[in-house]
Formats: structure tokens, sequence, C-alpha cells
């Protein structure tokens, strides 16, 4: 056992425990990896049915007053100018160079209070990017992540399962109506939650941000009422390999200061009409003289799993690596998302995995299209 | 609850001898420690192993074990089932997700290997 390691924990950790939930270390939080029924089956609840997550690990670092919009504006490759309240924008926070800091949700909650979102690894670096990026006067930063639990309620059923919540009423109507990317402030028992419809599923679903002391009896609520609706909790594992199907980066997979956000794919959160943002001139140069690396999605042959770092190859000339490679429960077969030389010849490649080569080929991705809008339950075509 | 029917290695692998023949699986225990496994790569039926020696691999979701052969001899079947339906190491790990049955060669060394009670202990210490 650690005695020595001192790890936070969230509101639901007793749960986990007297639930089987397996405790895992994870960005300095003592997190349920999997609970008993495994991996697999909390994967396929969630594809179809509803999963629920504890996912306060998350940093979430409030911003607000008059100066808060344009400061937050000069630090991100997304644009939030100007964005209405209740917006949600995915963006990259980036250094000089273009790599990339952190990946992030930000919330416009009203027009001068704004919600970050951070990855728990990177919180102390986002905090101190704040700091030693003078706010100034008008800007006022309060880290909220010790105070803030986050549980995700994600599947086709998650629409039915939180619109049956005693906890959300009388705000059912409005909840139930939150569409894909917006959020609603909902007083509850005289404190702030945030509910957005947002995920890292690919599936339809719900976060809701409450105070710490809340945590509990709205997680005990979800599991009661969601039992009609197959509810599972879910751990970090099948977060990993539910993103990974839908292509979603992991910081510090398919994203890290070595990257910039053009590399890993997410160009479509980084935008060149907006005024100077921290990165902007390094981006532009780079899409300018041709992106030297691209994500491709691979498919493996055999039965191995090429995991981060494995080495992409084309008759034995090294093109890059994987980010992040598993098993598809969906699909059924191993995958990989490799960073890998722009311009790869579009032929046989291979993969070395523990000293042994393993042929590949690269397939389309997302691997597994999302369903975050429209139909919760629409027909998937799966790839042959 | 361990097996006592059947002896056991350090690396949480079992053999069950029956004659000249033992059969070789991994624990319930290993089995729930790697969590679902999704691949299962076991040696050719002919080659010789060693006891001790990686002959395969076995990937879960959540990470990737070598397959530690318990006794030495020559692979003459592996589970076709198990290669197929991976998932049997998780549902039936002592007896329908078997993974190699080996002609054994060093009987003797059956000796240096763990008995249920051993094994237990293992477990619980």
């Amino acid at each position: 056992m650690n005695e020595s390691k001192c790890l936070r924990e969230t509101p639901l950790s007793q749960w986990h425990r007297a639930h089987d939930g397996r405790m895992v270390e994870f960005a300095g939080y003592s997190m349920p990896v999997q609970y008993k029924t495994g991996v697999l089956a909390e994967h396929a609840a969630v594809r179809e049915k509803v999963g629920i997550f504890d996912i306060t690990h998350m940093g979430e670092i409030m911003v607000e007053g008059g100066g808060a919009e344009q400061w937050l504006e000069g630090l991100v490759t997304n644009k939030i100018l100007g964005i209405a309240p209740g917006k949600v924008v995915y963006t990259a926070m980036c250094q000089d160079d273009g790599g990339v800091l952190d990946d992030m949700l930000i919330y416009r909650l009203a027009k001068h209070r704004w919600l970050v979102v951070c990855n728990a690894a990177n919180h102390d670096k986002i905090l101190t990017w704040f700091q030693i990026h003078q706010p100034g006067k008008d800007v006022v930063i309060d880290d909220a992540s010790y105070r803030t639990a986050l549980i995700a309620i994600q599947g086709p059923n998650s629409h039915q399962l939180i619109t049956r919540l005693e906890a959300i009423r009388p705000h059912t109507d409005s909840v139930g109506q939150l569409d894909f990317y917006t959020s609603l402030n909902v007083v509850v028992g005289g404190a702030e939650w945030v509910v957005s419809r947002t995920g890292y599923t690919g599936e339809h679903g719900y976060e809701i941000y409450v105070p710490n002391d809340m945590a509990l009896s709205l997680w005990q609520e979800l599991i009661t009422k969601g039992e009609e609706f197959g509810v599972v909790p879910v751990g970090l594992a099948a977060r990993d390999t539910l993103r990974f199907e839908v292509c979603y980066c992991l910081y510090g997979h398919e994203l890290s200061e070595d990257t910039t956000p053009l590399e890993a794919g997410i160009g479509w959160a980084v935008k060149f009409k907006k005024a100077d943002y921290i990165g902007k001139e390094a981006l532009q140069k780079q899409k300018a003289a041709g992106v030297p690396r691209l994500l491709i999605g691979l498919e493996v042959a055999g039965r191995t799993i090429a995991r981060q770092s494995a080495q992409v190859m084309s008759q034995n000339q090294l093109l890059g690596q994987v980010t992040s490679g598993n098993y598809s429960p969906t699909l059924r077969r191993s995958l990989a998302l490799a960073l890998v030389a722009s311009g790869v010849p579009d032929r046989e490649l291979q993969v070395e995995v523990r000293g042994k080569v393993y042929p590949c080929h690269a397939v389309p991705i997302p691997f597994l299209s999302a369903r975050v809008k429209g139909d919760p339950r629409a027909e998937r075509t799966l790839p042959a | 609850m361990v097996a006592d029917d059947r002896k056991y290695s350090q690396e949480h692998e079992w053999v069950l001898v029956e004659g000249e023949f033992g059969t070789v699986g991994v624990t319930e225990y290993a089995a729930s420690e790697l969590g679902d496994v999704v691949f299962v790569e076991l040696p050719e039926v002919g080659s010789e192993v060693n006891m001790g020696e990686s002959v395969g691999t076995i990937e879960s979701v959540k990470a990737v074990a070598d397959l530690f052969t318990p006794v030495t001899g020559e692979v003459v079947e592996v589970n076709d089932a198990v290669v197929d339906s991976p998932e049997l190491v998780n549902s039936e790990p002592l007896d329908g997700g078997w993974l190699m049955k080996i002609r054994l060669t060093e009987p003797t060394e059956l000796e240096q290997l763990l008995t249920a009670s051993d094994y237990a202990a293992l477990l619980g210490g």
C-alpha cells in the first residue's frame, strides 16, 4: 500500500469503494478505473443505454469580471469572443510555439462569468499560466476545482434519465431542451449547479457541476432512477475506450506541449480570423509551411494492441508513433491513433510492439461516428 | 477458493496434470487483475517451451501481460475457443478458459510449483 502517497478523494470515493470500484491514482486523485462488471460491460452500457461517471478530478476555474472576455480570448485558439451566455466552446490553449498546454471547455455562464474546465493533470499548470498572464484589474480568477464535483451522464438513455431527476426540478424542461454544447445555470437547494449537453464519449449526454456536498445524493438518485434505463457506473478505463473510438483527443496522448492542435486534428478549434492570441503566429506559420505531422487511424492485424509510443513504420522507415491504441469494444478490432509524418504513403504500414513487427493499415477517423446531435439512437454505419 | 486439483506458479498460471500432459491456464486472480481480456496470443502447436519462459501474451483493455509457461515440454494443443472468445479467460479461467496443453518432458519440475494451499497463502499474503 502507498501510505506515503496522499491522494485526493472525491465526494464519491467511498461510494466507489463500497461498490467494487477498483481505485487507481490519476492526476493526484484516487479514482475508479472500473467496477466489478468490467470495462467492456461499462463501455457497452454507455453505447447502448446510459452510464454515469465521477469526473470530479477535472479542473474548474471561474474567470469573472468585465475584462474576462477579452483576456480569455487572447489565451485560446478557438473563438469565444461574443458567444452568447449559455454557450460552451471546446478550445486548445497554446504556448507561443503552438504547442498545446491543454485542451478545455469554456462556458460563458453569464455576460461576465466564465467557467474554464481543464484536465486534472494540467490544472496547476493552467492556473500558473493564468497568473503569469496578468489578468489585470477587471478579471478575477477563482479556482473552484476542490469544491466542485462533476458527474457525467452519457448514453442514448441519458435524456430520459436526466429529465426524471427530482434533483433538477423545476428546471427539468429547460435541461431537457439543452442543445449540444450549451449549458444552464440552475439553483438547487440554494446552490448553483451548471448542467451542460457535453461529454467525452461520442454519445448524447450531460455533465453536471455541483458543490461537493451535493454530489453523493445526486449520484444516488442517478443510480436509483437510472435502474429502468440500464444505468451503470463507469470508470476511467471505459471513459478512455469510449473517447478513443470516436477519436476525441486525450492530453498526454494526442496532445502535448510538443504537438500543435493542427497536427493533432483539432484544427477546427483553431481560428485565424480573430485578434492575436498566444500561439497564433506560430500556428499560422505552421499552416502556411504545411503541417509536418498528422493524426491518422490505424487498424492493426492480428491479436495485439499497439499502445502509446509504439513506432509506426513503412518499409523500415520510421514515420511516427502511436498516441493511443486499444481494442475497440464496439468494432471488435485492434485500432490505434498515430502521429505520423505528413504525406504517409497509402500503402501497407507496420507497427512495432514489444520488439515484434505487425502489419497495419491506415483507416479513416473517427473510427466510430459520434451521436451527440440529433437522434441519440441513430443507426451507426460500422466500417466493414 | 483455490482449486486443489492442480499446481500453481508465482506468475499466477495453473497446470492440471493428467498422465504425461499438463493443461495450462491463468488463475482467477490473474484474470481479475487483468480485467476484460480482449486478445490472447498462444504458442504454435509443436513448439518446445521451457518452464518460466514467455510463450504468448494476454491483452486486456488496460494492459498486456506475458503468458509464462509453468512447465517444460512440447505444446500439443492450444485452446482455439479462447482465441476466438478471449472473454473465456475471465468467465471460466479454470476450465473453458484453459490456454494450452503441454506434453511434459521434465515432470520432476512440478515439485517446484506451488500447491493450492501455498498459492492461497501467496494471494492471502
